[in-house]
């Protein structure tokens, strides 16, 4: 099991933090955030449910918009544009 | 489908098509429920008065659901405050004790008794500081790791695990660590003239307990003011002296220095021209921000005031102060403390019981556990048949886990030997500094500041010191070991 952080197009990257449980994926979510540059998209992939609230809530005070969820069978999928 | 912060598209993808029956996951939460329903019935048919359990099953369900809905958990409150800067969790427990300490003063003027005072002391800031520093590295505080294990996280079980047995080994060993104590702790506890079999005399827990902790007194603030009328004592010393003053305090601070600047700049606002009005409009938006952990902070706070209550009227019907002389009147004598007691708070309560848990199975691989006051005098060493806040705990694993499964959340996960590491080593610090602060952030915050109790800001204070102290390490580690990985150059 290992953290995954890669490039997959201009302006496009992709965390994968699956198997991981609190507090990693908020975690590695910020210190994804804070290498990517305004207006690139994060598409983030994890599978433990309390992050997903805080990652929402850091998302708002941050000024990063979360635009596009899919939840399934405790599995999540967000795309998270980073703001100012 | 609109957020807090703005509009998202969900693509969740759900078979709608198919029954609710068909759908396996509900089918597992109904099943889960069901014999929740049916193991209650049994009992009840075999004793009415195990109602009394019943009681501890049922309010943990409630627990758990809570709990899952909200992703309530102190670890949260403290790591994602520091790490993440996200007061959401901080702000959903100010909420939750606030109204629980209205509903237990309520309680209290109804004439029952709801939770003894902590007696005041260091033990209280040194505990809470090993147990936050703990609770960083599990990822997980003592109830967040019961829901979580209930969301199919073997992580969070392995915790508890760890939490109950480090305090049964730790509350009954002897040997090496009794040479620590203090000799006027030795003089004090030989004072209490304890029966034999206790060896209070041996055992560092022990001496702890009959030398150190007995000497010091804890009170509610009605009894610091020596205030009689029961309305003012409950509502306006203990109630909002001790809970709702302090929690709008630590609210402001945490708008001011956590949420006014992101506010501020979603609505366009300028400091300068700032009124009252708009900082009251942030407050409420910070509190409203994460409706979820909002709510499930007023869930909490009802239905742990509730519990009180509940618990109150059964033991004023049986003519009881504790479960145990139920369980002797009703034949369950094996398990009891030598006064016939066993641990029974009648409220929301999470780490004694782990360890009795621990304890019961060091008790069958042949290790004797009750030649000690916290076993042997207070708490005893019940099957895990017969322990009711046992089933609390048990409860609250069900509970998150038919919410999981309804909201499609519940996944089976293995920990990584990483996590398993810091889930034991973790747990492990948890147990112990619970032990020597008298309780977990549950136990001895949560319950004893919504009733009146002040020493439970002291384990707020510990609990939040040894949590930054934790943040830091953890983030040096997580840099590490993102270094470490091929694909991560974080």
């Amino acid at each position: 099991m290992a953290v995954k952080f890669d490039q997959t197009s201009a302006g496009h990257y992709q965390l994968d933090v699956r198997g991981y449980s609190c507090p990693h994926p908020q975690l590695y979510t910020k210190k994804a955030l804070q290498k990517m540059s305004n207006g690139e998209v994060l598409t983030l992939i994890f599978d433990n449910p309390s992050s997903g609230e805080s990652i929402m809530a850091m998302c708002e005070n941050e000024d990063n918009e979360l635009f596009e969820r899919e939840d399934k069978d405790g599995s999540f999928i967000w795309k998270i544009r980073k703001g100012s | 489908m609109n957020n807090e912060s703005g509009v998202y598209v969900d693509l969740t993808t759900e078979n709608k098509s198919s029954s609710w029956w068909a759908q396996s996951a509900n089918r597992y939460a109904a099943t889960i429920l069901m014999l929740v329903v049916i193991g209650s019935v049994w009992a009840l048919l075999i004793d009415s008065r195990w109602i009394y359990l019943l009681v501890y099953v049922w309010f943990g369900l409630a627990y758990g659901m809570f709990l899952q809905y909200g992703r309530f958990c102190m670890a949260s409150a403290v790591r994602d405050l520091f790490a993440v800067g996200v007061p959401r969790m901080a702000v959903g427990i100010m909420i939750g004790i606030s109204l629980y300490s209205l509903i237990a003063a309520a309680v209290k003027v109804g004439g029952f008794h709801t939770v003894n005072p902590h007696p005041l002391g260091w033990h209280i800031i040194i505990g809470a500081f090993i147990f936050g520093f703990g609770i960083i590295f599990t990822g997980g505080c003592a109830s967040g790791s019961l829901y979580k294990t209930g969301e199919g996280n073997m992580g969070s079980a392995l915790v508890i695990l760890s939490i109950s047995f480090s305090q049964a080994i730790f509350v009954a060993m002897s040997g090496w660590f009794d040479k620590l104590v203090p000799a006027s702790w030795v003089a004090s506890a030989t004072a209490k003239a304890m029966p034999e079999e206790l060896s209070v005399t041996q055992g560092w827990f022990d001496i702890f307990t009959a030398g150190y902790i007995w000497d010091l007194k804890g009170a509610t603030a009605a009894d610091m003011l020596d205030v009689s009328n029961p309305l003012v004592a409950s509502f306006l010393a203990d109630s909002f002296l001790v809970t709702i003053l302090p929690a709008s305090l630590i609210v402001v601070v945490l708008y001011v220095y956590y949420f006014r600047k992101g506010y501020m700049r979603r609505q366009k606002l300028q400091r300068s021209v700032m009124r009252m009005r708009d900082h009251l409009s942030g407050i409420w938006a910070m509190i409203t921000s994460s409706k979820n952990t909002a709510i499930a902070g007023i869930g909490l706070g009802v239905f742990a005031g509730l519990h009180v209550w509940v618990t109150g009227l059964l033991r004023e019907h049986y003519g009881i102060f504790n479960f145990g002389e139920l369980l002797a009147d009703m034949g369950h004598k094996t398990g009891l403390s030598i006064q016939d007691t066993v641990f029974d708070p009648g409220y929301w309560y999470i780490t004694t019981q782990e360890a009795q848990w621990g304890a019961w199975v060091m008790e069958k691989a042949g290790v004797g556990m009750r030649d000690n006051i916290f076993f042997g005098l207070e708490n005893g060493v019940p099957s895990p048949l017969i322990n009711a806040p046992g089933f609390m705990s048990i409860g609250i694993i069900l509970g998150a886990a038919i919410l999981a499964l309804l909201r499609r959340e519940f996944k089976w996960k293995r920990p990584s030997m990483e996590t398993a590491i810091f889930a034991l080593v973790g747990g492990c610090l948890m147990g112990i500094g619970a032990r020597i602060a008298l309780g977990c952030n549950i136990g001895a915050y949560f319950a004893t500041v919504s009733n009146g109790d002040p020493s439970g800001w002291l384990f707020l204070l510990g609990m939040v010191a040894g949590g930054y102290v934790g943040v830091k390490l953890f983030n040096l580690w997580l840099s590490w070991r993102a270094s470490q990985f091929d694909d991560c150059p974080l």
